[in-house]
């Protein structure tokens, strides 16, 4: 069955087209991921399915309920982390989780319980009356997907759920998102720009310019790139392309002062061209194909990591002392 | 109507929540009131004594300031809109099950509900200026400043639906809010004043919620010399049921809106 159902779906800001005719389908218990560069539409798409925007055309469904008709059914239904935290920093991590309970009519012989329960799954039991202000970064962003599974969603949205936190963090959220998928047959939905995180989905839909430009499992998408990818550096990439286009009938890319091609059998094909290849060689490597190069190949461009630094460089000059 | 009912609840229940895990509030709001009573109170009491017979000026103004403390603190559940709109929360709100109009209606509520302790606070200071309460005349303000309170909050979360920054919201509290303060005959008797201060004070509607407290704390005495320190209208003196219908038909408008408004916004 289809948790997540959407047909044709645009978002018009203005003249900006953010989400243009995107049509998908989320099957129950899947681990879906939304693949794309800040400004893709990833977060405008989130927001539409999960009723904070309405969409400019197309229709959306969250377990068979429409995300403009029927929208205090898919609230109902849906828990949400976003990029942004959305805690009230003044009141402590146990009054957060119970502003929830009380908003999404969590019956109260379950309250407590599920509260405590869901502090220990985000270790955060011994800091349950701290105030939220004195959290760090990844304390946050676990005390909110706790919050997101409290009134038990059966989809949970997760835009960008590790942006800004440190690699063991990361991982450590990853472990959460694994060992829920495994309990109760949670759908979630998130959307990253980091490869590596992609990895972990079930099916990846890969977002550009507010369009889906493929969408299937990671091998899947991999194995289309047609076998290894091989990156060189000639002392003269420009002559070393056209060689390569002329000679050996590739069709490679430069990217980043570095030229990337696809090939079957790549660990076979490197030594026939390091003996017949006519421009100097400065490096050369092959490799299995990550997501990365899917992304390369689609767009014709990497995703841009710089623009993502910098916007977590931003984030946290907006810190506590702008706060009250 | 579940969702709306569960909204008005929830929110108003995190607006005491925060105001009692934040006790500092609770002396800063009332410290500008208080610091226009002891200043301008000293400062004009012999000058303009003669303008409200029967009564010291500072006797005449502290059920105004009462009104002040009440409105300002009301005005500052539609900043709370926007704190939270900045600092996330508001989404938390806006993706729960909750109904629009029932999240205005908490915010209102759960702002009075501060408003009315910060307004019993100013009583501390009754017996200082010579003014008796009574314990009917508790019973008898609170429900009134409920209503005033009640009402500018829904004038305040009006102008915060539509609001993106903190700033923004300040500006505005400046440009209407303040001056809606200051003619509001909190400072001078409206009757006595010149022609069009006298006009647009008496189409304030605060005016007639700070004259139901005048009213009620120092009924007795109003109609002395002559005339009367309270608003009139054409010759008709208001009584304390016909201005607090005034503030209670204001409020009604300004809710409605304000659900209006907050349910619109994207």
């Amino acid at each position: 069955m289809n948790i997540i159902e959407v047909e044709n779906l645009s978002k018009h800001f203005g003249q900006l087209t953010a989400v243009d005719t995107v049509s998908f389908e989320v099957p129950e218990g899947e681990i879906f991921g939304f693949l794309g560069p800040n400004g893709a539409g990833k977060t405008t798409t989130i927001n539409i399915l999960c009723t904070l925007l309405t969409p400019t055309s197309g229709r959306a469904s969250v377990k068979g309920y429409d995300v403009v008709r029927q929208r205090n059914e898919v609230r109902r239904s849906i828990g949400l982390v976003f990029q942004e935290p959305t805690l009230d920093e003044y009141l402590t991590a146990e009054q957060n989780l119970r502003f929830h309970a009380y908003a999404y009519g969590v019956p109260k012989g379950l309250r407590e319980e599920r509260i405590s329960e869901l502090l220990e799954l985000v270790e955060l039991s011994d800091r349950r009356k701290a105030k939220v202000r004195t959290y760090s970064g990844g304390m946050k962003r676990r005390l909110e997907i706790a919050r997101g599974l409290l009134h038990r969603p059966q989809v949970l949205f997760l835009d960008e759920p590790t942006l800004g936190l440190d690699p063991q963090t990361r991982r450590h959220i990853w472990d959460y998102i694994q060992a829920l998928r495994q309990q109760d047959n949670l759908t979630i939905f998130l959307t990253t720009h980091y490869m590596d995180e992609a990895e972990n989905c079930d099916r990846i839909s890969v977002i550009d310019q507010g369009r889906i430009i493929a969408l299937d499992t990671p091998d899947k998408l991999k194995d289309a790139l047609g076998g290894d990818v091989v990156t060189l550096t000639a002392e003269n990439n420009e002559a070393a392309t056209l060689e390569l286009k002329e000679r050996y009938d590739l069709s490679p890319v430069i990217e980043n002062g570095t030229i990337v091609f696809t090939i079957p059998q790549g660990e076979k094909f490197l030594p026939k061209l390091i003996g017949s290849f006519q421009s100097r060689l400065v490096s050369i490597g092959v490799h299995r194909p990550t997501l990365d190069d899917v992304f390369l190949k689609l767009t014709g461009h990497a995703i841009r990591d710089q623009e993502a630094g910098f916007k977590e460089q931003m984030k946290g000059m907006r810190g506590p002392g702008h706060r009250r | 109507m579940v969702e709306v009912f569960r909204a008005t609840w929830v929110v108003a229940y995190r607006e005491l929540l925060r105001f009692v895990s934040e006790r500092s509030r609770l002396f800063s709001s009332f410290a500008m009131p208080l610091l226009f009573l002891v200043i301008f109170g000293a400062g004009f009491n012999r000058i303009i004594g003669t303008m409200t017979p029967g009564v010291d000026f500072i006797q005449f103004m502290y059920p105004g300031i009462i009104a002040m403390t009440v409105l300002m603190n009301s005005v500052m559940s539609g900043l709370s809109v926007v704190w939270d709109r900045e600092f996330g929360f508001l989404k938390e709100i806006l993706v729960a099950p909750l109904g629009r109009s029932g999240i205005v209606l908490g915010k209102a509520l759960g702002s009075a509900a501060v408003a009315i302790m910060q307004g019993i606070i100013m009583l501390i200071l009754a017996p200082i200026l010579g003014i008796s309460i009574t314990p009917m005349l508790v019973i008898k303000l609170i429900p009134m400043l409920f209503v005033i309170s009640v009402s500018l909050s829904g004038l305040g979360v009006l102008v915060a639906s539509r609001m993106r920054s903190q700033q923004g919201f300040q500006i505005i509290v400046q440009i209407i809010i303040m001056p809606l303060i200051f003619l509001s005959g909190v400072f001078f008797p409206v009757n006595n004043v010149p022609a069009w201060l006298e006009v647009i004070s008496k189409i304030n509607p605060l005016t007639y919620g700070v004259d139901a407290i005048r009213r009620l704390f120092l009924g007795g005495v109003m109609g002395q010399g002559g005339y009367t320190i309270g608003v009139t209208i054409l010759g008709h003196t208001m009584t304390i049921l016909q201005d607090m219908l005034i503030v209670s038909i204001f409020g009604i408008v300004m809710l409605l809106i304000a659900a209006w408004s907050f349910s619109k916004q994207e």
